[in-house]
């Protein structure tokens, strides 16, 4: 019987963290079935299994990747599944007897990993949209604005979206709490950490114009919801100051179309009796 | 009578809601790292959808929705009864800032009713960017919705700071707009898009020393049309999309179904809003900017000029033009792949990667998260082959949607 061996990474664990390892065991001659990864947050199965790893063998040669895989591997090893570190490491055995393998899209391992690589994409993206700051007050001692931000990521990417948050808001100063880690700027430094955070939240007065507009924008006449839902899912809602007015808008819509149709034509306004008036006694209309 | 600036606010962007137009991509790479400044550009990012399926990127407003026109269709024209209110320069920027750095926007797209003069209106709202840029240094997306008739100066000066502009051709059909907007004039919308085109274009150049000509709108320009309006038909919208999109380079041209306003005028259809037909005309739009299809095909075959409401343009042109079908999926090209109903540019991309080092059945679309069923009928490869298209007299009953009970209220 094969010997099956167990390696532990934390939940955060990255591509850095996972790549050692999997030379390790690339190196000692290990096939994808014989080694068990997991995270430290999970419970182990049944059965002990080895932890310390067996020597390299006597000639065998690193592991080498594409570019292209490289990438793939990278990006889907920040996805919050419990599997991927086996599905990379089934990869990345793979590959070495077929380069062109990240290439091969209909292959069941390789559009697992591009679905996982979507995924950690899209969730970077709605972060982008969907962080909202607030303010918390002026430091007395220092002239930048201070503010703070609560999400929820499904994926550990905050490294990744780290430098689009330093080079937008670079002149105040903030910091983005989730429940996988941190995200702090004071204009020179960005710090990250995989520490969870505790929800946090604070008053901003500017969320009440900011829902001004959101109702004001919105037009009763056309409700598409799904087309709504499909781009901001409802997980998002929790935590965004503009989706709780969402059932009052909808609530109010009909009604508000009805209006329109209902109306009667009134006389207009007396500056346009006076505009027509006077582009009647002096063209053209546009020097009013 | 004084409103407070929510009040405002509310108005402002209430006005402003009927320009479909929320795109923030196309400005090239800008960020405030070591600088003073605020913002960064990205390729397009929604910060919030409303109810209405539309999503926010900018904060649309306008600077007054007081209007020396009287354009039928519009909510702000002199003749309606709307409550009339108007920004200054000041606020716009101040309100600009404040959602920016909350995340709740991309940027600015400023908008305006014409008081007093074209210019006195285009000079305040370049006022607005000129601010913004300057003052503040924002880095942020500004749109400028451009006056017509605006002095050449004020426009040079608009596109030095916004990274798009746009001026609405409002009707697809010069009649339409001389029935519904007697004071706009159809020639001089083309003129000043002709003439924004020569600056864009100038601003991509390098001048014979390789000194870099001033900036001008990076992100090009667009327009909008309003669609259910007037009988222009399908056909007449697109030809006129295609003289815009190649006569003018705009980037985007949005189609507007037209919504009913309050107060509206007595000239006005009392109807829901086209949504259905709004949404046929952006698909034959994509399939022009991205499937290599011209618009002359996509309505060749309808007879009265309007798109098929029950099938999306893409299927309704397979099912006229069967003889192209069925084809090879592991020979045929990336112009005739992305002609198949259901392959879409992301899953062509993926077939050719992946038909280079494997031949491909039909079960491996389905990794791919292609519809089988959509794209059985016209791909033929080993182990399938559809039977002759031709054959079918009932293919389009096939996919057209079930007929659906009418609501009894």
């Amino acid at each position: 019987m094969t010997m099956l061996y167990r390696i532990r990474l934390p939940d955060h664990a990255s591509f850095e963290d996972w790549r050692p390892l999997a030379r390790q065991c690339f190196l000692a001659g290990l096939h994808p079935h014989e080694v068990e990864w997991c995270t430290t947050s999970e419970d182990a199965t049944l059965f002990d299994l080895a932890t310390t790893l067996p020597p390299a063998q006597t000639g065998r040669i690193s592991p080498v990747l594409r570019n292209t895989c490289l990438a793939l591997l990278k990006s889907m090893l920040r996805h919050a599944s419990k599997d991927r570190f086996a599905l990379a490491y089934r990869i990345l055995c793979r590959a070495q007897q077929e380069p062109a393998l990240a290439s091969i899209t209909v292959d069941p391992d390789i559009a697992q990993a591009l679905r996982m690589d979507h995924q950690v994409r899209r969730d970077a993206h709605k972060m982008k949209a969907f962080v909202r700051f607030r303010e918390c007050g002026a430091d007395t001692e220092n002239t930048r604005r201070n503010f703070l931000a609560w999400f929820e990521p499904d994926h550990y990417i905050l490294s990744t979206v780290a430098s689009f948050f330093t080079k937008r808001f670079a002149d105040m100063d903030w910091v983005i709490l989730t429940p996988k880690g941190s995200i702090a700027w004071n204009g020179e430094r960005c710090a990250l950490s995989h520490k969870p955070c505790e929800k946090a939240s604070v008053d901003d007065q500017i969320d009440a114009l900011w829902q001004t507009y959101y109702v004001s924008i919105f037009n009763p006449a056309r409700i598409k919801t799904k087309a709504m839902r499909s781009e901001m899912p409802r997980k998002y809602w929790k935590n965004l100051p503009e989706t709780q007015l969402i059932p009052q808008m909808l609530a109010d819509a009909e009604k508000r179309v009805a209006e329109m149709a209902a109306q009667q034509p009134k006389a207009p306004p007396k500056f346009h009796t006076s505009l027509q008036k006077r582009s009647h006694n002096d063209t053209p209309p546009q020097t009013g | 009578m004084k409103h407070s600036l929510t009040s405002r606010l509310a108005i402002l962007s209430d006005a402003a809601k009927y320009d479909a137009s929320c795109s923030s991509s196309g400005a090239g790479k800008r960020d405030s790292a070591a600088t003073k400044g605020l913002g960064s550009t990205s390729n397009g990012i929604c910060h919030a959808y409303t109810p209405d399926g539309r999503c926010i990127s900018l904060l649309k407003i306008l600077l007054t929705n007081f209007c020396i026109y009287d354009c039928a269709y519009c909510i702000n024209r002199s003749s309606s009864n709307v409550q009339r209110a108007r920004f200054t320069a000041d606020e716009v920027v101040w309100l600009t800032l404040e959602f920016y750095r909350r995340n709740y926007i991309e940027g600015l797209f400023l908008s305006s009713g014409i008081i007093r003069s074209s210019d006195d209106t285009m000079g305040q709202m370049v006022r607005v960017a000129r601010e913004l840029r300057l003052t503040h240094g924002f880095r942020g997306y500004i749109h400028l919705k451009t006056i017509p008739n605006a002095s050449p100066a004020l426009l040079a000066e608009a596109g030095l700071y916004a990274d798009r502009l746009s001026i609405n051709v409002e009707m697809p059909t010069e009649s339409g707009l001389a029935a519904y907007a007697p004071q706009k004039h159809a020639s001089e919308i083309r003129h000043s898009m002709g003439e924004m085109r020569t600056h864009i274009d100038a601003g991509k150049e390098k001048t014979l020393s390789g000194k870099k000509a001033p900036r001008f709108a990076p992100g090009g320009q667009s327009t909008q049309m309003i669609v259910g309006a007037d009988a222009a038909s399908d056909r007449d919208i697109l030809g006129s999309s295609s003289s815009l999109y190649t006569g003018y380079r705009l980037r985007r041209v949005y189609y507007s179904a037209f919504s009913p306003i309050p107060d509206a005028s007595s000239l006005l259809p009392v109807k829901a809003p086209p949504l259905l037909r709004e949404h046929r005309l952006y698909q034959a739009d994509w399939l022009f900017r991205f499937y290599g299809f011209q618009f002359a095909e996509i309505t060749a075959d309808r007879p009265d000029g309007m798109l098929d409401l029950e099938l999306d343009p893409k299927l309704a042109w397979a099912l006229a033009n069967r003889a192209l079908f069925p084809v090879d999926l592991n020979r045929a090209s990336r112009e005739m792949l992305l002609r198949v109903p259901g392959l879409g540019v992301r899953s062509v991309t993926a077939i050719l990667a992946a038909r280079r080092h494997r031949h491909l059945r039909l079960e491996d679309l389905a990794k791919l998260n292609v519809s089988l069923r959509k794209v059985k009928p016209f791909l033929y490869t080993t182990g399938w082959s559809p039977t002759r298209l031709a054959d079918r007299q009932d293919l389009r009953a096939l996919f057209v949607p079930p007929p659906q009970q009418l609501s009894l209220l």
